[in-house]
Order: C-alpha cells, then structure tokens, then sequence
C-alpha cells in the first residue's frame, strides 16, 4: 500500500518546512498579533471599566446636584420664612409706636385742651368778677345815696358778722 | 528521536488493516470492473492522492503538461540529482531507477536488485509535489500571518478590517476555545503558537487539497507522512511538556488497585502505550479522513469514464448523478476540512493539557 507508505524525502522536507512556519510565524506573527489581542482587549476593558466609573460619578454627581437643591430650596424656604417674619415684627413695632405717638399727641392735645379751657374759665371768671364789681358797686352807689340806707345796712352787715 | 518514534509508528501495519481493506475493497472492484479496459480507477485515484515526482497541470489530447521537480537520491555512497522529466511521465527508466507500479512502493522511485526485486534507494530526499505544495502553503501562511500581523501593529486598538477581521475569529477561537480551554488560564500562552501554526496549516491545506487543480490538489494532510511530521511535534512538546504529576498518573497512577501495577504493571504499560497511541491517532485520523475525501469524489468521478467505456449514453447518464454527487462531497469535505484542523487542535491542546496540569488533591 503506497498511500501509508510515508517518503522518507518527504518526512524530512516536512520538518524543515514545518520549523521554518512554526518559528517565522511564532517571531513575526503571533507574538504581535497575540500581543496586540491582548493589548485591545486591555483597552476595551479599561474602557469599559471607565465608563461604569464615569456612570457612577455622574450618578453621584447628579445626587449631590439634587441635595444641593434641595439644600438651596430649604435655604430659601427659611429665608422667606424669616423675611416674613421680620416684617411681621417690623409691622407690629410700626404699629405699636405709631399707636403710642398717636396717644401721646391725643393726650398732649387734651392737656392743652384742658389748659385752654381753664385758662378761657379763669378769663370768663375773672372777666364776670370785674362786671360784677362794677354792677356791685354801681348798685351800691345807687343804694347807698341816703345816709338812713347805709346805717340800716351797715347794721344789719354787723349783726350778721357778729352772729358768725 | 523523532524520526525513531514515527517508525515505531509505522510497524504495526496491521492497525492499518481496516483502512487498507476498504481502499483494497474499492480498488479491487474497479479493477475487475475494469481489468479489460485501458482506465484502471484503482491507480488513477491512488495516483492523485499520493506523492509524485513531478505535478501534472493538464493533459491535451496526448500531450501532459507538467512541472517537472528534481529528483535528490543518495544511493550507493552516491548523489543523483536530476529532472524528474527524465522519467517521461513514468514510462521511462533513468540510470536504472524508474517510478514502480509495484503495490507498496507504487509511485516511487525504486531500481532492481540482482534478483529482479525493486529496491528503494538508501535515501530519497526528492523535491516532490507535496513538498512543492508545502513551501506555497509555508509562504502563503507566512504571507497572509505576517500581513495580519503588520495590520494589527498599523490598526492598534481599533476594530479589525480586511483578512485581519476574517482571520481574527479563527484565531481568537484557537486561543480562548482550544488552547485556554484545554490547557488553563495559566499556562495556556506558551502553547498558543504551535496551535496556532498547526491549526493554519492543516485547514490552509485542507482547503487548497480541495481545489482539484494547481496550486492546489496536492493531498498534503492526506499524506501520512505530512500527517506522522504533526503528529511527531505534538508528541515531542507533550513528552517535554509533562510535568511531576503527568508522569506520576503514567508509572504509578494514583486510585488505581496494587494489583494492576504489581507483580504484572498493567496500568503502566497502558499508560505507556497511551502515550503513543495519541499521537498515532492523530495522525491516522487526519490522514484517512482527507485521503477518504478524496478516494471519494475520485471514485464518483471515475464512474463516469467506467461507464462511459461501456456506452457513451450511460456515462452521460451516470455523470450527471456522479457530478452531483462530487459536489455535495466536496461540500462535506469543505466541512471536514474545518473539523479535522479543529480536531487536530483541539487533541493536541488537550495532550498538552493533560501533560501540564496540577495535581488536585
């Protein structure tokens, strides 16, 4: 049987072109391709590494945005709520000053008031105690023209005085 | 050493009795068939599938049209270097060699003894068809690698283009399928290149032993010398390769009763015999299963020229089955072309594996 009958020739040929192949290829084509394999898949892991970090800082990138928000719209909240608070006070301290302005000068005004009118009584007191007088003695002198009138009544003034 | 161990390999024939008695079977039926006749399928078909001193192109009406390649012989403490034109196509004798038709020897170059025996001279280092065709496919590899690999220098970290993203999964498989599969995450990388190299090799050579004209049709994988050379290496790096554990499971293997090792060691001679049956069985495997492809298609071809020798119509008739069939087995074997180099592969990562794994306690 020719055909399992190996040339001798053809073994030795065989292994020399085999060796030849099998370093050629080993020098100059797997060990790039091998290394640039794993140099690639290096990379696409690195890669993917990168962008799951990435994903996780803009996660809590976006958490921290929404505190701060949150954080800023609290701010604000007690902000408003201490603006409206302080005006509140502001308003009721206006008011109560003002309250007391007005009863100082309603009081002062009824201190002159009275003051005026006082004086304005004393005036008409003084004023109906001079027409008085002057009645009085215009009456007197009308009533005392006759020397019996004035004994009768200077009597009668004693008795009274006396008796007291 | 080598060369010892694929002798060993070749004596004992009678492993190969299953494959000679079906190639014997096919043969000797187209023989009777075809004794009377001038077409002898028989020889053609064995004439394609093995080596031959020059690589015949095309025949025109009676004119072959060869490469003729030199013959190298080392014979009687003498060089003979010539053409091997000089054979005339086998018809011819030259300085008293021819090419024999004898069985065994049929298609070399033999001369005869003084008692009419051919005899093989004592060396034949002849530049033949097959190793013509394993220097094209050696270039064409180193060609189409180191180009693929200047690509990938050129294209750092970017996708693959070209032949480079057409190759990539093939070796990409290699490395992660077969070799980090088999041998481990750890020492995979030294084996990765071998496996590479083989794997590339027999599927380059599977597929140009398809093409039925040059460069292709020479049937280098189905050659089982080319195959025994593979078979060779794959057992040289495991034997290297093996490591405490390897050798400890083939002397003293562990778990396995006294009495399969002492008085008579069984075991150990299984073992030892394992280590070169592996290697065989590789290279008969790929050997029968491309020689097998081709013996195939040939024998559908040869069909048509018996009958036709019967009647032209029915060898117009049974040429239309016979092409038919011829192209659902050149689709099969385009199939098995891929199987066998991955097969080839695979076995020889596994050995490797076997040889340079841990002991797990």
């Amino acid at each position: 049987m020719s055909l399992i009958n190996p040339g001798f020739g053809l073994i030795i040929w065989m292994t020399i072109a085999f060796l030849i192949v099998l370093f050629v290829l080993k020098k100059y084509a797997w060990k790039p391709i091998m290394n640039a394999l794993k140099e690639r898949e290096d990379s696409i892991e690195e890669s993917l590494r990168a962008a799951d970090r990435a994903k996780e800082d803009m996660k809590a990138l976006k958490l921290d945005n929404e505190k701060l928000l949150h954080e800023a719209k609290d701010e604000r909240d007690a902000i408003l709520r201490d603006a409206r608070k302080i005006k509140a006070k502001i308003i009721e301290e206006a008011k109560e000053a003002a309250d007391k302005e007005a009863d100082n000068i309603v009081e002062s005004a009824k201190e002159r008031i009275e003051n005026e009118k006082k004086a304005a009584l004393v005036e008409i007191k003084n004023t109906i105690a001079t027409y008085s007088i002057e009645i009085a003695e215009k009456i007197l002198r009308e009533e005392l023209k006759d020397k019996k009138k004035q004994e009768d009544y200077i009597k009668n003034l004693l008795k009274e005085t006396s008796l007291n | 050493m080598g060369l010892l161990l694929l002798f060993v390999f070749f004596i004992p024939s009678s492993f190969f009795g299953q494959h000679e008695e079906e190639v014997h079977l096919m043969t000797g039926k187209e023989h009777q068939e075809v004794e009377e006749e001038e077409f002898k399928a028989g020889e053609m078909i064995i004439e394609h599938i093995t080596d031959a001193y020059e690589w015949h192109l095309i025949t025109v009406g009676d004119h072959h049209y060869s490469i003729y390649l030199p013959v190298i012989l080392y014979d009687e403490g003498e060089w003979h270097v010539f053409m091997s034109s000089k054979f005339h196509h086998g018809h011819d004798t030259y300085m008293g060699y021819f090419i024999s038709k004898n069985d065994m020897n049929s298609g070399k170059i033999v001369k005869l003894d003084g008692n009419g025996n051919e005899i093989r001279p004592t060396l034949d280092i002849s530049f033949t068809k097959n190793v013509l065709a394993i220097l094209m496919v050696m270039i064409l590899m180193i060609v189409v690698f180191i180009s693929i690999a200047k690509s990938y220098e050129k294209r750092k970290d970017h996708a693959p283009k070209g032949l480079q993203s057409f190759m990539e999964p093939l070796i990409l498989f290699i490395r992660d399928d077969v070799a980090k599969a088999s041998i481990g995450e750890k020492r995979y990388e030294r084996y990765v290149p071998f496996l590479l190299t083989i794997f590339f090799f027999i599927l380059f050579n599977n597929l140009l032993g398809i093409v039925p004209f040059f460069p292709g049709g020479a049937n280098i994988t189905g050659n089982i010398g080319v195959t025994g050379v593979l078979a060779v290496f794959v057992f040289i790096i495991t034997t290297v390769s093996g490591n405490k554990n390897y050798w400890t499971h083939i002397i003293n293997a562990p778990g396995v009763p006294w009495w399969l090792k002492l008085p008579i060691p069984l075991m150990p001679i299984v073992e030892i015999m394992g280590l070169f049956t592996k290697p065989f069985v590789l290279m008969v495997r790929l050997f029968a299963n491309i020689s097998a492809g081709h013996i195939i298609i040939l024998g559908f071809i040869s069909l048509i020229f018996i009958f036709g020798k019967m009647s032209l119509g029915l060898g117009y008739g049974v040429s239309v089955v016979s092409v038919g069939f011829s192209i659902f087995m050149n689709f099969l074997e385009l199939l098995v072309a891929f199987i066998q180099a991955y097969v080839f592969t695979l076995l020889s990562a596994l050995y490797f594996g076997m040889a340079t794994e841990e002991a797990h306690h």
